[in-house]
């Protein structure tokens, strides 16, 4: 057990000492943070909307008022003739256009049919797409509101008959994406932090042939590694921490299922992490090796195909199959639970499960092939 | 078999296959307590890897050896309990201080408090850094970041020590000052083995095995080593175009062998009588201007390439 202390102090200092590695650990997860909580938005507002009104009537200043009052829409500017319309799309002033043809009102008077037409910046997809189902939305509506009060107007119903649906959505009433991301950053920041610093603390030892030195005292490999993941343990914790008291101050984002669960989790989480950092410290003979093989076969797949941007349910049968072996896809799922629902272990067993396995799995691996190299 | 307890160090047919290379071909040889045993021969020939697998960093391919008493095949953890190992790299932590250094390694051997503490003050004597505990290692001379790495190394009093070629890269100084610091450790009763391909360093050593394509070729105290080539006569030469003179000497069949030595060669010849006055008049005959054509003693290196071209030319009889 000494021993283990020895080399866990030698840990410290050396991270310590190392500067940059020390500010590595602590300042990005800040940063990450506030990046992905404001900047990484995946919502749709104040979409610039340059208007041409070629009707200019009571029932087409309606329909154009029913765009800005939904608060999605921002007139940008209003234009005359349609061929303007080009000039603010094309260099991006505008997102979508709205083009109201002349004797809109007078047809629909008549009775007749009518077209408006909408047009959207394809280039940015997400984007496009979420504006012009708003739009859809909007018109649809005036349009139903039109044809009751012109069932009424003629007397063939008395009181329009009416769906309303009520939505209420459960768990982020507002459908912040800032709120789903910010939860998954700290998983992806967990994964990143102990898994690289792992590794490459690991293989300098190898290139400084220190390693060698270790391997012929009677430290045994057990103590050797521990006395290694626990620097790095403790450094995730205290990320697992900054994180909490941040999105509690900043983004008013408290842990509903319980700070105490969210440390004991994360430190499950952290056995996986931690686990592969030591496992591509057995494959790896250089740190830039460790670096690359983390990067390209653990952390891209796990930030792709582990439901923090994209959702599991959409992908390819295969990469979804492939997910399942990604403890991130279960952590995700766990975090999510805590900061958002409030839900507990009755809840969120199966992953814990999930993780508990893998990490026990990927550590005795790793166990046993550093191990096999030292002797 | 006997001796394992007796002797610090046995060796017997010890090999080490890396796939179809064979890195350490049959190696036996026993080491006495105290002494100091050297590995003689060039890069590759498997002074380092014998020394791994003494160490339990290499599992032998085959064979078996003792260290310690111990076999350091079944019993890997008690032979590093007692043994202190050296590589040419000087495996120190860089990024820390040399206190720092010496405090882990004396954790990782267990020592603690006031016994660490004694034997840190011992290191820093003997490696010449006090008053430097507060150093990085890094920016550490060569020279004296051997002789912290050599406290390191010893500082639990381990009874054998082995150094793989602690001296590489060192200056001439420092490499004396280190060769002294093994003489007093091999008079306490410390068993030292040691690598090198430094032939004035095999010198130093009580007795030396050489290496040469993975097996051990001769074994023996320097002196007995020189004596292989009694019946020998070793001329020093010096000559313009010293390249040219051997070529043309190597051809004369009375010739046994020619060699570099420094600005100057060496041509061992046997039974050959008045031979250097031969020697002159064939390099004359050719157009060298001679300075000098005088018997010398053999030096190790004049053994070992004996020995080596010997060796060689009985494998390819052999294969013939």
């Amino acid at each position: 057990m000494r021993i283990v202390l020895h080399i866990v102090k030698k840990e410290l200092i050396q991270f310590i000492h190392d500067k940059k590695m020390f500010v590595m650990s602590f300042i990005p997860p800040v940063i990450q943070l506030i990046v992905l909580g404001y900047a990484a938005s995946l919502d749709v507002r104040d979409i610039p909307l340059v208007v041409c009104d070629r009707d200019n009537s009571a029932s087409s200043r309606y329909l154009v008022e029913n765009f800005v009052a939904s608060g999605y829409f921002r007139i940008v500017a209003a234009v005359g003739r349609e061929s303007e319309v080009d000039r603010w799309l094309d260099n991006g002033q505008a997102s979508i256009a709205l083009i109201i043809p002349r004797g809109y009102e007078r047809k629909l008077a008549n009775g007749q049919q009518t077209q408006v037409q909408c047009i959207a910046d394809g280039s940015e997809t997400t984007s496009a797409s979420t504006a012009f189902s708003y739009a859809m939305l909007i018109v649809q509506n005036v349009a139903q509101n039109t044809i009751v009060e012109s069932l009424v107007k003629y007397g063939a119903i008395k009181a329009p008959p009416r769906i309303i649906s009520v939505p209420r959505i459960w768990y982020n009433p507002e459908l912040k994406s800032r709120n789903f991301m910010v939860p998954g950053v700290l998983g992806l920041l967990l994964v990143i932090m102990t898994m690289i610093l792992t590794s490459m603390a690991i293989v300098r030892e190898k290139e400084m042939g220190t390693l060698e030195q270790l391997i012929v005292t009677p430290v045994k490999p057990i103590h050797l590694i521990v006395g290694k993941l626990l620097p790095f343990l403790t450094i995730g914790m205290i990320d697992v921490f900054l994180v909490v008291v941040f999105t509690t101050l900043v983004f008013d984002l408290p842990v509903k299922g319980g700070v105490l669960l969210l440390f004991v989790l994360c430190g499950i989480f952290l056995l996986t992490t931690l686990g592969l950092g030591l496992f591509i410290s057995t494959i790896s003979r250089t740190q830039q090796q460790a670096m690359m093989t983390a990067i390209f076969f653990f952390i891209l797949p796990m930030i792709f195909f582990s439901g923090f941007v994209f959702p599991i349910e959409n992908m390819p049968r295969i990469i979804q199959f492939v997910s399942y072996f990604l403890p991130l896809r279960y952590f995700f799922v766990i975090v999510r639970g805590l900061f958002l629902k409030g839900v507990g272990l009755t809840i969120l067993w199966p992953q814990v499960l999930a993780l508990l396995i893998f990490g026990i799995s990927i550590f005795t691996l790793s166990v046993l092939r550093f191990r096999k190299r030292l002797r | 078999m006997i001796g394992h307890f007796e002797h610090p160090i046995v060796v017997r047919s010890l090999t080490k296959k890396f796939g179809l290379f064979v890195a350490v071909d049959s190696v036996s040889f026993v080491v006495e307590k105290g002494e100091i045993f050297g590995f003689l021969g060039p890069n590759g020939a498997g002074k380092s890897t014998t020394i791994r697998m003494l160490c339990g960093i290499l599992e032998p391919t085959d064979g078996n050896a003792w260290v310690g008493g111990f076999d350091v095949r079944r019993e890997p953890d008690e032979v590093k309990k007692c043994i202190g190992y050296m590589s040419q790299r000087f495996s120190l932590y860089e990024d820390l201080t040399v206190e720092q250094n010496l405090i882990f390694f004396g954790g990782i051997y267990g020592l603690e408090s006031e016994r660490l503490e004694v034997r840190k003050h011992w290191a820093l004597d003997i490696a010449g850094l006090r008053g430097q505990e507060k150093v990085l290692t890094g920016e550490l001379p060569s020279g004296w970041k051997q002789r912290l790495a050599l406290g390191c190394t010893i500082l639990h009093e381990p009874p054998i020590l082995f150094l793989d070629e602690p001296t590489s890269g060192v200056d001439p100084i420092s490499r004396r000052i280190f060769w002294d610091l093994i003489y007093e450790l091999s008079n306490q009763g410390t068993t030292v083995f040691v690598t090198t391909h430094y032939m004035d360093e095999a010198e130093h050593c009580t007795r030396l095995g050489l290496m040469y394509g993975g097996k051990l070729i001769a074994l023996g105290t320097p002196t007995e080593l020189k004596q292989k080539l009694s019946g020998y006569t070793v001329y020093e030469v010096e000559s313009t175009q010293p390249l040219e003179a051997m070529e043309v000497l190597q051809a004369e069949e009375w010739v046994a062998e020619t060699s570099m030595f420094g600005t100057a060669f060496h041509v061992s010849v046997q039974n050959v009588p008045r031979a250097g006055l031969k020697i002159r008049k064939i390099l004359e005959k050719n157009g060298f201007e001679i300075r000098k054509v005088e018997k010398t003693i053999p030096s190790l290196e004049d053994v070992f390439i004996h020995t080596v071209l010997h060796q060689e030319q009985n494998s390819f009889h052999t294969e013939s």
